[in-house]
């Protein structure tokens, strides 16, 4: 494993930061705790067998989802909206500045959505001189601060309140306000004009429902109603992996998304978009596009061990229990997606000689799959891409000393009287057991004592017992 | 309920502490079974695994299944390596492979020491006494691949003289995680840092645990805090009189 | 190849599917329908919504809902073209401003109004929500834009849950362009985890229930 001496400092630095351990894991517990609550036997029964279903669900669609894309684009058209098969981000970018030009639009609005933050939508949209203000309080913060999102549900979770003063008034030019409730009242009023100027509105999609082509947004500010209903168009960009097959599934993922994510039973609204406004309608949208987009899924679609890490449904649940990230923060994860399923999808969708050591960022203590919805197994996935690094990094000729010592353990290990007698040396010599060379134990010195060799090691005072020689 | 019992002392345990594999023996023949130790024995494999290098824990494991494949009960001081051989030993030789059908019979012959007491010799009170506050920390492969979660503390409930509290986050990793502990060590004392924060909340003075990995990850952090508190084995604590 | 036929062709090769084939039958869809009595719908759904800081009346006639809705407003007012605002005559109360067909100028009117009144075509009592189909009765902007939303609902319209809603609605795009669920008023937490209520859509909503029918 290689990890770059920024990126080492950088995770040393959060580790040691103080103001920022308290902001991220008290939030992260707070939220932890409400998901416990929100799923507890008392509250949701069958919990277990929503997990299980939810599963079931999303496997059934991605193993079809040629089928449920062609289903999804015909319901599209059949209500008088469009799809666009986007195969990269940039095309992503391409199609909605060409559309803004066509318009007129220079404004566009946007709902918070982790696939156009994949793909740096707003950067490629500046580039084409069209103003795209993201409308989401905690995103719209961050990009007046020049920031990505530190947490997939709560992207701002890393700021205080003076950080979101200081960010308001230098920015906007507003009187420092330190009071949460004040500084969304700023927001409000400045973005509520974005709202009613903007020409198009761009949003996610939580879900897209083959049956219905309908896309499903949840939200809890109501800045994805406005940004869906204010302006005159309507641009959702998806990911390909975000299919259900039926409306009639929402029921199951809606009770887990929103309990899992923030401990609600549901988010505030949830919009089930299906096409522009129709004749008898008073307001709405008159143009309705999906952009449904690739960008390295079919990748990862095409691997069956791993296809499940497209199951995710966004909820962030993994990313508060998962006692790494809540260490590290989520700017340490070299791309859009924090966390453990950060962990496991970056690699897979960037390749895994970019950032190797991601997927070795766990403790493997499971709790992200304990908590996961949608049943994703991440320490398996984790493993898995472990043993892709290695295989890797043998056919490079990298990390050899790492791997020479895996090798000399499993050849000492299939040799138990070597193993004793190493054992015993390492013992007396260094102060660690068995393959663990100056290096190691150094590094674990460097956070915490050694523990002290046994005078002898199980099997020779299990000679003594037996032979009767221990008190 | 008399039997033959073969220990699995793990490779932490034979190294570093022996006492726990001691104290294992010693409630089980005190429960009068028959132990054994088959010095053969050395690691499941898992350092190798969970680092990426199969083909190194299959050779490791293989040589376990060929030092335990006639043996009826496995006992194992650990949920970590447990699991190991129970469910990942399974990843290791996938359906089809030669050793498979070795796996599936060695695997529900592989007991944590704690489940063993409470599942096969159906015991609670071992007659143990410990005058002390402990508090229970939840290794996170037990917890969460083994399902034991109300076990040890019943067991320890049953301890006389002892008083169990519970910590806020018992189920948090204590930041060990094998290799993890030397590749992020920052981040892995942070963890550990964390949870002995809370511990200490409690007023215990033993931390107890049935992984010797946790306990030697959590010791050493505590050692480096200089605040006062002790760890413990299960077998340990069920051993003493 | 166009993009669409290529991305659908990768998305085929990755799957080993041959074009054309048909999938497997799905997972049934799991809809459980609770036995709750109205009794118990009415008062679970005033817990829900309270508990998120919502309001609920009921009361027993469209008189009385338009005697409450008078007693509500202190400022301008735009309601919905909704059919029961109708017969209980919210659109003549006293700043009311309604039957605006034009979306320009129910969109002006929204952006001055301090209430917004609609009804609902659905009440679900386990979430506390209210479910606003876009219609020509029911537009999307009413219950967004003012900062209190007034919904007057006949309490036939209350059902248990989500699994109740799409088990009535199994296709709800075939009679509307959105279906909008509304679970309380608008807040947010992305500020250190403090709760604000009302940060772009209303702070309050308050639902009145009428125990009589319009059809
Ligand atoms: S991996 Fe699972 S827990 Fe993590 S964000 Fe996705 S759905 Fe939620």
């Amino acid at each position: 494993m290689i990890i770059s001496a920024e990126r080492k400092q950088s995770i040393e630095r959060a580790v040691a930061d103080p103001k920022l351990q308290l902001a991220v894991y008290s939030a992260t517990a707070r939220l932890k705790q409400k998901r416990v609550e929100a799923v507890s036997p008392a509250e949701l029964p069958d919990y277990q067998q929503l997990r299980e279903c939810a599963h079931q669900l999303k496997k059934h669609a991605l193993e079809n989802l040629d089928y449920y894309l062609e289903q999804f684009e015909a319901n599209v058209l059949a209500h008088g909206g469009k799809v666009i098969f986007a195969q990269t981000g940039k095309q992503v970018g391409e199609f909605i500045a060409t559309l803004a030009k066509q318009r007129g639009v220079s404004l566009l609005v946007k709902s918070k959505s982790m696939t156009t933050e994949e793909i740096h939508l707003n950067e490629a949209l500046e580039r084409e001189k069209l103003e795209a203000v993201e409308t989401d309080l905690g995103e719209y913060i961050l990009q007046l601060a020049h920031e990505r999102p530190f947490h997939i549900v709560a992207p701002a979770v890393h700021k205080t309140r003076h950080d979101v003063a200081d960010i308001l008034s230098q920015k906007l030019g507003v009187q420092r306000e330190e009071v949460p409730e004040h500084q969304a009242m700023i927001a409000r009023r400045t973005l509520r004009e974005k709202f009613l100027a903007a020409g198009i509105g761009i949003s996610g999609a939580n879900f897209l429902v083959a049956d219905s082509g309908a896309v499903v947004l949840v939200e809890n500010e109501g800045n994805a109603r406005l940004c869906v209903s204010a302006p005159p168009i309507h641009v959702a960009v998806a990911g390909i992996e975000k299919i259900i097959p039926r409306a009639q599934d929402l029921p199951v993922f809606l009770k887990l998304l929103a309990r899992s994510g923030t401990g609600q039973r549901l988010t505030v609204y949830t919009s089930f978009l299906s096409g522009p406004r129709r004749a008898a309608e008073v307001d709405g949208p008159s143009e309705f596009y999906v952009v449904l987009m690739n960008n390295g899924r079919t990748k990862l679609l095409a691997d069956s061990s791993k296809r499940e890490s497209l199951f995710c449904i966004r909820c962030g649940a993994c990313l508060n229990a998962c006692p790494v990230y809540r260490k590290i923060g989520g700017h340490n994860y070299p791309w859009a997606y924090s966390g453990p399923i950060g962990a496991i999808i970056t690699p897979q969708y960037q390749g895994l000689s970019q950032d190797p050591w991601l997927p070795y960022a766990s403790s493997l203590c499971g709790a992200c799959a304990e908590v996961c919805p949608v049943k994703i197994d991440i320490p398996r996935i984790l493993l898995e891409l472990r043993h892709e690094v290695t295989r890797e990094e043998r056919r490079q000729g990298k990390n050899g000393l790492e791997r020479f010592a895996f090798r000399a353990y499993s050849w000492v290990m299939r040799k138990p009287k070597l193993y004793a007698a190493a054992g015993r040396a390492a013992a007396l010599g260094a102060r660690l057991p068995g393959m663990l060379s100056l290096g190691p134990a150094r590094l674990w010195a460097s956070q915490r004592e050694t523990p002290k060799p046994a005078a002898a090691s199980f099997r020779q005072l299990w000679r003594q017992r037996q032979a009767g020689r221990l008190p | 309920m008399y039997g033959r019992v073969s220990l699995f002392v793990t490779c932490l345990v034979d190294q570093l502490f022996p006492n726990v594999g001691l104290a294992v023996a010693d409630v089980l023949e005190r429960l009068g079974y028959q132990v054994e130790f088959r010095p053969q024995q050395t690691c499941c494999g898992q350092p190798a695994f969970n680092s990426g290098y199969r083909e190194e824990a299959q050779a490791v494991a293989e040589h376990f299944i060929r030092v335990f494949r006639d043996a009826d009960f496995i006992v194992v001081p650990s949920g970590s390596c447990t699991s190991m051989i129970t469910h990942h030993f399974f990843e290791l030789f996938p359906a089809g492979s030669d050793l498979r059908e070795e796996v599936e019979y060695l695997a529900p012959r592989v007991w944590e020491f704690s489940k063993f007491l409470l599942e096969v010799a159906k015991v609670e009170d071992v007659g143990a006494r410990f005058e002390g506050v402990v508090t229970y920390h939840d290794s996170c492969h037990a917890l969460r691949e083994l399902g034991i979660r109300e076990g040890p503390r019943r067991l320890l409930a049953k301890v006389r003289g002892l008083t169990l509290r519970e910590m806020s986050i018992a189920e948090e990793c204590c930041g060990f995680g094998g290799t993890f502990s030397i590749k992020f060590p920052e981040v892995s004392a942070g963890m550990a840092r964390t949870k002995i924060e809370s511990i200490l909340k409690t007023g215990a003075s033993t931390i107890v645990s049935i992984d010797s990995s946790c306990l030697m990850q959590l010791q050493g952090v505590i050692a480096r805090m200089g605040v006062p508190l002790e760890t413990k084995h299960l077998a340990e604590i069920l051993a003493s009189r | 190849m166009n993009g669409r036929d290529a991305l659908l062709a990768e998305v085929r090769q990755a799957l080993g599917r041959q074009k054309g084939q048909a999938p497997p039958p799905p997972p049934p869809p799991r809809i459980v329908i609770p036995e709750l009595s109205l009794p118990q719908r009415l008062a679970l759904f005033r817990s829900r919504l309270e508990e998120l800081g919502g309001k609920v009346l009921e009361v027993p006639t469209l008189a009385a809902a338009r005697q409450a809705v008078a007693e509500l407003l202190d400022g301008p007012a735009v309601a919905s073209n909704s059919l029961v605002l109708a017969k209980a005559g919210i659109p003549s109360l006293p700043r009311v401003v309604s039957g605006l067909r034009d979306a320009a100028a129910l969109r002006e009117a929204c952006r001055n109004a301090a209430y917004g009144i609609t009804s609902a075509d659905f009440a679900l009592a386990e979430t506390g929500t209210l479910v606003l189909m876009a219609s020509a009765q029911e537009d999307r902007l009413v219950s967004l834009l003012p900062p209190v939303h007034i919904a007057v609902v006949p309490v036939s319209r209350l059902l248990s849950g989500l699994d109740e809603l799409y088990n009535r609605k199994a296709k709800p795009a075939e009679e509307t362009s959105a279906m909008i669920l509304i679970t309380g008023p608008s807040r947010s937490a992305d500020i250190e985890m403090i709760l604000v209520r009302g940060v772009h859509g209303p702070r309050l909503v308050q639902v009145i229930f009428v125990d009589e029918d319009v059809e």
